[in-house]
């Protein structure tokens, strides 16, 4: 088990207060000028050395994508820093603990990241959902600009840096960097083509980085301690500590902080209490929140959790959202309902993923019943490659990789439903339905 | 019937306004449009027991913003908690997506529909409006519930029922986890920094 002296989130579940005052013992604002001394190369450096990778799902190294921000911004042409705080993964929900319980930390990390990048001010982009965790993090940035942390002459550094709060309203493709952009210009979310990159062109046609909650709020932490702290961590290519969130059929769900790479069965033995009916009433796992595909019991029980060992495993980290499901589930309909999420969030900008995701939806909902030709799978499994790499941004991708992931494992349970409702109802042939 | 009057912040509002537009540079004031449909939604909340957003609403956020009144339109459809149509004096918005659905949202789906509450639909007293929404990220706390502003967490169908008749009563039943845990901390207590809860 990660040591309690290399944990960072101290206050992930609040039992202490959030409030500055309380912030400042645990750590966090504690002569922030002496690494803002360190100046933007040598901090970009550092968090490069640590290893540290995007905690938002992708995996991109953090210190690399701050490297791609333009070093002589002008007034007219600012950098700036958006911190993606619209958290709508299904399984994810580790960023709400640390706004509403370990804002100042989160605080803390954006104005050292909008130093290194050079950045002019953020926008914190915070799910609509979240709307008491959104006033707790407004408290906490009015506390901060109140004892001079940010706003002019951040920290007595002579660095002026604003941070604004900006909430959304309730869209999932809202987390996708440049639909987020987009949302924060005032527009729909709808994902811009790449290139150019928003490193390049984004926020109001300006350069800008946007860097997930959990990626920010351990910046301080890894200037503290040392990119060798956090890179001891873990193993290479997969450093540090990790928010795990655990939901699904284990006896205890919860949020924990742990080493990046911690076996699956360690995890939810020692935090939650086992697994529901024990390790013989597992069934399947969806390690890294609902785009990447599900694991099977025997693949994930000793299975490191980290980037590269999942994706070994012809699935994904993702944020870390681990959900369990234990031998009562109905491992059909529990993708379904994860088709029927993309089908609701897609944007509708791209042909492939607006048609798609509905058309899979439908079929999905057919396999859950039995109500399908046997061909049907294939040709299911058929439509998910034309969506997945064709469309503007990864929703596609999300929306048919559990699908993939569902019948490169479970091809046979679907197949028994289909014969067991063959044999004993006549089947309609279906009919074809309008796009949503 | 007259037509209602044209939506117009109040007075208290329209100081939160200025607050608003100062955090976009000049010329950028139509990113504001989101937080002034919040604000506006809030309002009508305040006035008329329901939160949502009447056309001239969106036509005067578009109007202050100098934005076309279509671009309002769009952004206010396309973005899920903007109601456009009124809603009851609770919004009860269940997730009903999987993380939630393996811990037994369907329970209180039922607890809601035992007390008369159906997706998609407002109770003849105005008082509720059920939706079934995508996650709400507190998969840790499944299922869960979105009550107004507020999330109600480890429920089951005792439990949502309960708080919806005490909200039928006119009382606030406390947010958070039903079943007594704090925030997402397994249940019993951490397995973590046990030193610092002692």
């Amino acid at each position: 088990m990660l040591a309690d002296l290399d944990r960072i989130f101290t206050n992930l579940y609040g039992f202490r207060p959030w409030r500055l005052e309380a912030a400042r013992a645990r750590g966090d604002w504690v002569d922030t000028r002496a690494l803002l001394d360190l100046g933007p190369d040598r901090i970009v450096e550092i968090v490069k050395d640590s290893g540290l990778r995007g905690r938002g799902g992708a995996g991109f190294p953090t210190g690399t994508k701050w490297g791609f921000m333009p070093k002589n911004p002008t007034p007219e042409r600012p950098n700036f820093l958006i911190v993606n705080a619209d958290e709508s993964e299904p399984g994810s929900c580790k960023d709400r603990e640390i706004i509403r319980h370990e804002p100042h930390k989160l605080l803390e990390g954006t104005l050292l990241a909008g130093f290194a990048i050079r950045a002019r001010a953020a926008y914190i982009y915070i799910r609509g959902e979240y709307v008491r965790e959104a006033q707790v993090l407004e408290q906490a940035v009015a506390e901060a600009y109140a004892a001079g942390l940010l706003g002019r002459n951040a920290c007595g550094s002579g660095f002026d840096f604003d941070v604004f709060v900006h909430r959304g309203a309730g869209a999932y493709i809202c987390g996708e960097e440049s639909a987020l952009i987009e949302s924060l210009e005032g527009k729909k979310g709808q994902p811009r083509l790449k290139p150019p990159f928003p490193a390049n062109v984004g926020l109001w046609g300006c350069p800008t980085t946007v860097n997930n909650v959990e990626s920010i709020a351990v910046v301080p932490a890894i200037l503290r301690r040392g990119a060798d702290w956090f890179a001891s961590i873990g193993r290479p290519g997969n450093t540090g500590t990790k928010l795990f969130q655990i939901s699904g059929h284990v006896n205890r769900p919860c949020v924990v902080e742990e080493a990046m790479g911690i076996p699956f069965r360690q995890l939810i033995e020692e935090h939650c209490g086992g697994v529901r009916g024990g390790w013989g009433n597992l069934l399947a796992v969806i390690p890294g929140g609902s785009s990447v595909p599900l694991v099977p019991a025997h693949e994930i029980i000793d299975a490191p959790l980290d980037f590269d060992s999942l994706k070994a495993l012809k699935s994904g980290l993702g944020t870390a959202a681990v959900i369990v499901m234990d031998r009562s589930t109905d491992i059909v309909k529990a993708i379904a309902r994860i088709s029927y999420f993309y089908k609701h969030e897609s944007c509708g900008q791209c042909t492939p993923c607006r048609e798609g995701t509905g058309w899979m939806w439908r079929v999905m909902e057919r396999l859950v019943t039995g109500d399908a030709e046997p061909h049907e799978i294939d040709l299911l499994l058929e439509v998910t490659t034309q969506v997945e790499g064709h469309t503007i941004c990864a929703l596609g991708d999300a929306a048919a990789w559990p699908i993939q992931g569902l019948i490169r494992h479970f091809r046979p349970e679907i197949e028994r439903r289909i014969a067991r409702r063959r044999g004993f109802v006549s089947v309609p042939e279906a009919l074809p339905q309008a796009a949503e | 019937m007259s037509a209602p009057p044209p939506f117009r912040f109040s007075a208290r509002n329209e100081a939160e306004v200025q607050r608003i537009l100062a955090r976009y540079p000049e010329g950028r004031q139509a990113s504001a449009i989101l937080p002034l449909l919040w604000l506006a939604q809030y309002q009508m909340r305040e006035e008329t027991g329901s939160a949502w957003l009447p056309r001239s609403a969106i036509e005067h956020v578009a109007d202050r913003l100098g934005v076309p009144r279509i671009r309002a339109l769009e952004v206010a459809t396309f973005y899920t908690m903007f109601n456009l149509k009124p809603v009851g004096r609770f919004h009860v918005q269940v997730c009903g997506t999987t993380p939630c659905w393996l811990r037994g949202s369907d329970e209180v789906f039922r607890a809601c529909l035992v007390r008369g509450l159906r997706k998609g639909e407002t109770t003849p007293d105005g008082l509720f409006t059920l939706s079934e929404v995508e996650c709400l990220g507190a998969c840790a706390n499944a299922p869960v519930a979105q009550i107004n502003d507020d999330t109600y967490e480890d429920l089951d169908f005792v439990a949502m029922g309960r708080i919806l008749d005490e909200l039928a009563a006119g009382r606030t039943p406390p947010p958070g986890s039903q079943i007594g845990r704090q925030a997402s901390c397994p249940d019993g207590g951490p397995t973590t920094l046990k030193d610092l809860v002692a």
